[in-house]
């Protein structure tokens, strides 16, 4: 079975505890934060392990390149801690289960992966995926699976992460543009930190989005609107990519208005909070969220993920704002009518 | 022409009668599994006087005379057990009165569910009455008349309990009016504060006279409606989650669903909960009280609100849902029934392994769903099974299925939902036998000459 590669030096040796101090549902020091990572590392019994709400931040806020996250998550299933209720966990384990329905577009050399989203196959179109469309695939047999480190159940991905890298490799692509940041975070952060081979290239579709408004920029009209960005908590598995939202923004001519929860202070939408813990925590996240984004004078709330996009879009609709997935605004910007509007 | 086909005629006119084979097939069964059994005659009148002719005309023929909304009972409550006419009330479908400020509505016996939905969303759109979720043809009369069930029941009972009123057609042809209606145009109340005689005719299937004319109540109709899912992977926890739900008072509807197809629902218990409101605050309101009543559940990690899409969400909150039809089709055939007994809310875990049970060992599809009755005093547990109907051994197997989940029902201390022929011989033999010769004495005052719908609540 894959072991998780977590060095306790860096810990010890680490100057801030950001992971817990930086966290925005736990509240520590730097000192107790530093011993509390250790603590946990060496299988100790840490408040942590009770409270963390599995917002993978601390992923990100952890700069000394270790997985705080993931080494929670570990432990929280070594001692049999449920962060989520039992049910939840069972239904999410049977909707990933491969089921033999999966569905092949026209494979090439580069090819985009839908995950199992099926949002995902209406709004790939147009001008910014013609040199790559129809070739992509969908299905829960190319399923990254990270959903399930919400629910500390490694045993999952460990089991089917492995078996979903080699169905991709049997497609013969040497390139896959992920359209969900969890599919890209699987093959960049979580399969290295378990030692996986991927023998594939990784692309984030904000990088590849980037990419094809720059070679398209002639068609682009800026489109002179304020924007905010909801930003989802498996980005913070590959906050590499978060930099292309400011430069796509910059791209097409819209304005991506400063608010106090975005980039490393983002809130989460509330869709999993609600599932694991109740109306209390999701409503006080949501709430504040919402509130900050009425408050910038936005137009648009720009979506990158469709389960952040469920739980807000009609919570943004009613504050005045339009919803709308990040390729359909860069769709509008080239000219194009958006297909996933609500 | 037949003698008794003529007479029809003379009531009705020419196209409104049939004795020919195609039409008595058609109405000798139901889409259940009870054998079929052909009329000898079928009538469609057009009023009241029309019915009590053909009532006397019965009467005169000593025929059996079986009245018929839509025929969806699924339990053969409409074969003509022994032949004669089956009176088809299709025709009679106006809705003729709305009384908006003391909400209620008064419809011909054949009116459908439908059509009232329909004509209140048009012309009283803050008006509603409880839609079942059997097919808009089902009929409001036989609705109420099977002590059916809808959206509203959560909140007040069984249909047949929001019936304001009756119109009957008695077994000698005399027009009786039940409730205010008997006093005034007013049809408010069905009884109180007369005697409510009401129980004369609801849940007897026809065998006491024939309802022309029902009054229902209408309810608020709210301009928001959502719903939420709370699963849990134990039949054990749901009869407490329901009663901390139905506490709170918040929830239009409450029903609840466990299945082993697709897997996305497999080993959980979905426990499904309507809200409305007529702002956003409101809405609000009633979901953060709706999920605190489960806070407990939650913190132990016994159940959680699950994500609910916008497609499932559309479906769920469509008005009748049509899952059911899509469920009839899960085993290539189109067959489904279900056995619907009343038990108390208490009784989930045992009805819900006892159809698991029953599942493996008649090898067949099944489908559980629950509805709660009036705040939880009682919930209608469905054995549903779906099979081909071109295969005799599923067939047979489903039958046995059934008939093992009523015996079961009726050992826990249920009672049988719109009971077979044969269920309704067992309630009549287990229930109390005074009771029962009071049923046997009530029908024999009301239909001597045995003529009502023969076959049902006899076997006495």
């Amino acid at each position: 079975m894959y072991q998780l590669k977590f060095d306790e030096k860096r810990c010890l040796g680490c100057p801030d505890g950001a992971c817990l101090v930086q966290c925005q549902y736990l509240n520590f020091e730097a000192d107790p934060a530093r011993k509390e990572m250790v603590k946990i590392f060496r299988g100790e019994d840490s408040p942590v392990l009770q409270d963390c709400v599995t917002c993978y931040a601390c992923e990100e806020y952890c700069k000394r390149g270790n997985h705080p996250f993931y080494l929670i998550n570990e432990r929280r299933e070594d001692k049999g801690i449920l962060t989520a209720p039992r049910a939840i966990t069972r239904q999410w384990i049977h909707i990933g289960e491969p089921k033999g329905k999966y569905e092949l577009g026209k494979i090439g050399k580069i090819a985009l992966s839908f995950g199992f989203m099926p949002q995902l196959k209406e709004i790939t179109r147009g001008r910014l995926f013609e040199d790559v469309m129809p070739s992509y695939f969908f299905g829960q047999e190319f399923f990254c699976n990270v959903v399930y480190i919400h629910f500390a159940d490694t045993k999952v991905f460990k089991e089917r992460l492995p078996v979903v890298i080699e169905n991709i490799h049997k497609l013969g692509v040497e390139e896959v543009i992920f359209l969900h940041d969890e599919c890209y975070a699987a093959f960049t952060s979580l399969a290295p930190a378990y030692g996986m081979e991927v023998p594939f290239k990784s692309v984030h579709y904000f990088e590849y989005l980037y990419n094809r408004l720059t070679a398209l920029k002639d068609r682009i009209k800026p489109l002179n609107v304020k924007v905010v960005y909801q930003r989802p908590c498996s980005n913070r598995l590959c906050g590499d990519s978060h930099l292309f939202v400011q430069k796509i923004m910059d791209r097409i001519g819209a304005t991506l208005v400063q608010r106090t929860y975005q980039d490393e202070t983002a809130l989460c939408c509330g869709s999993i909070f609600r599932a694991m813990y109740g109306y209390d925590l999701m409503a006080d996240v949501q709430g504040r969220n919402l509130e900050d984004m009425a408050q910038s004078g936005a137009e648009y709330c720009i979506f990158n993920c469709h389960g952040c996009m469920n739980a807000l879009s009609p919570l943004v609709a009613a504050r005045g704002m339009t919803p709308l997935h990040m390729i359909d605004l860069c769709r509008m910007a080239i000219g194009e009518k958006p297909e996933g509007g609500q | 022409m037949d003698r008794i086909v003529q007479a029809l005629v003379e009531i009705v006119g020419t196209p409104y009668v049939s004795d020919s084979a195609e039409e008595r097939y058609f109405y000798g069964r139901d889409p259940g599994l009870m054998p079929a059994h052909a009329p000898d005659y079928v009538v469609l009148p057009r009023s009241v006087e029309e019915i009590q002719a053909i009532v006397r005309l019965a009467g005169r023929e000593k025929i059996a005379l079986v009245p018929m909304g839509a025929g969806m009972s699924l339990s053969g409550l409409v074969i003509p057990q022994r032949g004669g006419i089956v009176l088809d009330m299709k025709r009679m479908d106006r809705i003729l009165k709305v009384n908006e400020a003391a909400r209620y509505v008064v419809v011909e016996g054949g009116t459908s569910t439908g059509k009232l939905h329909a004509h209140l969303n048009r012309y009283y759109p803050r008006l509603r009455f409880s839609t079942p979720d059997s097919p808009a043809a089902a009929t409001v009369a036989a609705n109420v008349m099977i002590h059916g069930q809808g959206r509203l029941t959560q909140q007040q009972g069984f249909n047949s309990d929001m019936v304001s009123g009756l119109e009957v057609v008695l077994p000698s042809g005399e027009l009786c009016r039940i409730g205010s209606c008997a006093l005034s145009d007013d049809w408010f109340s069905k009884g109180p504060p007369l005697p409510d005689l009401s129980g004369l005719f609801l849940g007897w299937f026809g065998a006491t006279g024939i309802l022309t004319k029902v009054g229902i109540k209408l309810y608020p109709r709210k301009k928001m409606r959502d719903v939420e899912i709370f699963i849990t992977d134990s039949p054990d926890f749901v009869p407490g989650i329901l009663y901390e739900l139905t506490h709170t008072e918040m929830a239009e509807d409450i029903n609840i669903f466990a299945q082993p197809l697709p897997l996305i629902f497999s080993g959980n218990h979905h426990i499904v909960i309507y809200f409305t409101g007529d702002s956003a605050e409101e809405m609000e309101l009633k979901k953060r009280i709706l999920f605190h009543a489960l806070d407990g559940f939650i913190r132990n990690k016994d159940g959680g609100f699950m994500t609910v899409g916008e497609g499932m969400k559309k479906t769920l909150l469509d008005m009748p849902q049509r899952s059911a039809t899509t469920f009839a089709d899960v085993t290539k055939g189109g067959g489904f029934e279900y056995s619907g007994p009343i038990v108390p809310i208490d009784r989930y875990p045992g009805c819900s392994r006892k159809l698991d049970e029953l599942a493996v060992k008649y090898d067949l599809k099944y489908h559980a769903t629950a509805r709660i009755i009036d705040k939880g005093h009682a919930m209608m547990f469905a054995f549903s099974f779906t099979f081909n109907r071109a295969d005799e051994d599923m067939l047979n197997r489903t039958r046995m299925a059934l008939s093992e989940a009523s015996e079961y029902a009726l050992s826990i201390g249920g009672l049988f939902w719109k009971p077979t022929l044969d269920e309704q011989r067992i309630a009549l033999e287990k229930m109390d036998p005074q009771t029962a010769r009071l049923m046997k004495r009530i029908k024999e005052e009301l239909d001597p000459q045995g003529i009502m719908n023969p076959g049902n609540w006899e076997g006495i």
